[in-house]
């Protein structure tokens, strides 16, 4: 790595820190498809919350607690989730959606799981979020990643016709590079074909 | 069956001249030999041929008989001389060997004495063994610590030289002069440019399939001088490609986050992020000419296929299509790309012209068509294609005639050329079961006629090869 691209970089990345800091939720994470997998153990625990899972609950009781970046330092052994977080978010509404093989469109079952996350991204408006986009391996890298970001993108522009900020959406595309199942099956691939929406 | 214009008789071919501008092996002349002639351009000397040989490889066939070979030890009157000797005759040996095209005689069943060979051979005593064909050397060290290696190819049945060539260069460099000697007895034999003295650009890979660890390495096409390019710091870097004229790869990096396209020179490690876009940049080739980077960039979502000249930064939008347009690859003249989409529902091969225009589908068979490559002599694009639940490489003419598959696996991808149009080299990935145990990944090469199907050995798993050019062309 040239110092120079890391300096270059690294001033970027701070620039974008500052301006987003105020907004971030409790997220330590280095982002990428396999912290969202823990993420999701972590929230295996939050029945104890109480009560439904609906967003309409995780969302009246969200505005005004959020934020507080780096705060909740222990976040696998959290009694509660912190509403706005990602464990919230995976308990309360669902942090992923499924695609069918070479396929972009959104099924009834992800439209469904992406309206309440558009609820909850109202409700939690200082929220913004990434949207990652992945594919199963029965594919070439490249198309891989174009597919990817066409995922990432259907779920943007659904969240967006629903009345998210279009600026609070940020999209990436890891192709077949970060699966979650570690098969080479059709289970495997059904979950690896996914849009999965982090909390920043 | 493809029919190449490879047959060649070997004839009288005069005096002849390589052109190679390989810095780091300075010509030697030589005088004192009647039919040596004095060459000044390029930087080899090579002394005439005589007339009338007939030694011939023919790879015109799909199945190849290979030559058998006799590949003598270099001599020297100094050990060290000895030591490069022996070494440079096992390179040259791996190198044919591993063409397909060449069975190198196991030395044990030489005959004359090869450490006391002295021109001419005794003919007779090679063609005993089989030995269509004879290289022999000589290694002498230099008063300024370098050495000269002198090497002929010899016809053991029509009792003639077919090649003699000089190189001096340091001791460190042996490898590379071992290369160019087995490039030029390659060429010398099949009438075709070899592709030996080249090197492999990759990407390295270890670590459980949900934590790939992924960095560019790079090594000589026989696995030697491996290295890796890119820190073991877990930024996830991916489809590297070689420029064609400068010590320069483009590839695609998530450094910080930000899937971009970058340019790596290979000389000072320095890498530069090419172009500021809002959305991924990806799917990055090099034009022929080296001045341009022919890449994807996504916009909303819609991926279409873009030019950048790398030194004015000027950007060019060829297609418009709100399809995926992707993996693009230029035609060695220029004048046309040939692209991945699925416009048409599915996973097609189209070419354009190089401007974006006249976008024509080629791929019409069965199955899902991904990964175009133009081959470097034009006559072919390589491709994968899914079909059906498995996948394969395979190659069809530019108007998607004669489409044939050479390989087939759970999983081929990501075929490159070697700068002959001979060979392809590709990444093989085998199945996981449901604990994620197995899925190696690992670089496979195989002859354009199918057969001759090898691994590529490299010290962790690889994925994403591509093929530098002929290394004396840019370095």
């Amino acid at each position: 790595m040239s110092p120079k691209l890391v300096i270059t970089v690294a001033a970027l990345f701070f620039v974008a820190a500052c301006t987003t800091a105020p907004e971030e939720a409790a997220d330590s994470g280095g982002a990428g498809g396999s912290t969202s997998t823990s993420r999701t153990t972590v929230t295996t625990d939050s029945g104890s919350s109480g009560g439904g899972s609906s967003a309409g609950q995780s969302a009246s009781r969200s505005s005004d607690d959020q934020v507080r970046p780096g705060s909740q330092a222990d976040q696998a052994g959290s009694q509660a989730d912190q509403a706005g977080s990602q464990a919230d978010l995976v308990a309360n509404v669902g942090d992923r959606i499924f695609f069918g093989f070479d396929k972009f469109d959104l099924s009834s079952d992800a439209q469904r799981t992406l309206r309440l996350q558009a609820e909850w991204l109202i409700s939690n408006s200082g929220l913004s979020v990434r949207v990652e986009g992945h594919c199963d391996e029965r594919g070439t890298r490249e198309y891989n990643l174009a597919l990817g970001e066409r995922r990432a993108n259907s779920i943007k522009n659904f969240l967006v016709e629903l009345g998210v900020a279009p600026s609070r959406i940020t999209t990436i595309s890891f192709g077949k590079e970060r699966p979650v199942a570690l098969g080479s099956n059709d289970a495997a691939w059904a979950q690896n074909r996914r849009g999965v929406t982090l909390v920043n | 069956m493809i029919n190449f214009d490879l047959h060649k008789v070997i004839q009288s071919s005069g005096n002849r001249v390589l052109s190679c501008g390989a810095a780091l092996l300075t010509p030697i002349v030589r005088a004192a030999r009647p039919r040596t002639l004095i060459l000044a351009l390029g930087s080899l000397l090579v002394w005439a041929a005589p007339a009338f040989a007939v030694l011939e490889v023919d790879i015109t066939q799909g199945n190849v008989d290979p030559l058998p070979v006799a590949i003598t030890k270099f001599v020297s009157d100094v050990e060290r001389g000895r030591e490069v000797g022996a070494n440079l005759s096992a390179l040259i040996a791996g190198n044919l060997e591993r063409s397909g095209l060449f069975k190198p005689i196991d030395q044990k069943a030489f005959i004359e004495d090869s450490s006391k060979i002295v021109s001419p051979p005794r003919f007779g005593d090679w063609r005993l063994i089989n030995a269509q064909a004879l290289v022999t050397g000589r290694i002498t060290v230099q008063p300024d610590g370098r050495f000269k290696a002198e090497f002929r190819l010899w016809d053991t049945f029509a009792e003639q030289q077919m090649e003699g060539l000089v190189y001096r260069t340091t001791f460190s460099n042996w490898r590379r002069v071992g290369h160019l000697i087995s490039d030029a007895i390659y060429k010398r034999l099949t009438g075709e440019d070899g592709y030996f003295d080249t090197r492999i650009v990759y990407i390295s890979e270890t670590g459980p399939a949900d934590r790939r660890m992924k960095r560019l390495a790079i090594m000589d096409q026989d696995g030697a001088n491996h290295k890796f390019l890119t820190d073991d710091d877990g930024t996830l870097v991916l489809t590297p490609r070689f420029s064609p004229s400068r010590q320069e790869i483009t590839y695609l990096s998530y450094f910080n986050d930000n899937p971009r396209v970058y340019i790596y020179n290979i000389d000072t490690g320095q890498q530069e992020v090419l172009g500021e876009f809002p959305g991924m940049s990806f799917a990055p080739r090099f034009s022929p000419d080296g001045n341009r980077v022919v890449m994807s960039l996504a916009t909303n979502g819609n991926i279409d296929i873009h030019t950048m000249d790398i030194l004015t930064r000027r950007v060019d939008r060829l297609t418009t299509h709100p399809a995926i347009d992707t993996s693009p690859s230029y035609s060695p003249d220029g004048s046309r790309i040939t692209f991945n989409s699925d416009r048409s529902g599915t996973r097609q091969i189209y070419v354009m012209d190089a401007n974006g225009r006249n976008s024509k589908r080629i791929s019409f068979g069965s199955g899902q068509y991904t990964t175009p490559v133009w081959s470097p002599r034009g006559d072919l694009i390589a491709f994968t294609k899914g079909y059906p639940g498995r996948f394969h490489i395979g190659v069809m003419r530019p108007d998607g005639s004669g489409e044939r598959l050479l390989t087939g696996s759970f999983l081929d991808e990501g075929p490159t050329w070697a700068p002959n149009g001979r060979v392809i080299m590709f990444f093989r990935q085998a199945p996981r079961d449901t604990a994620g145990r197995g899925g190696k990944v690992a670089l496979w090469s195989i002859d354009l006629t199918g057969f001759n199907e090898r691994i590529v050995l490299t010290p962790l798993d690889a994925s994403d090869p591509a093929w530098s050019p002929l290394s004396h062309v840019n370095r």
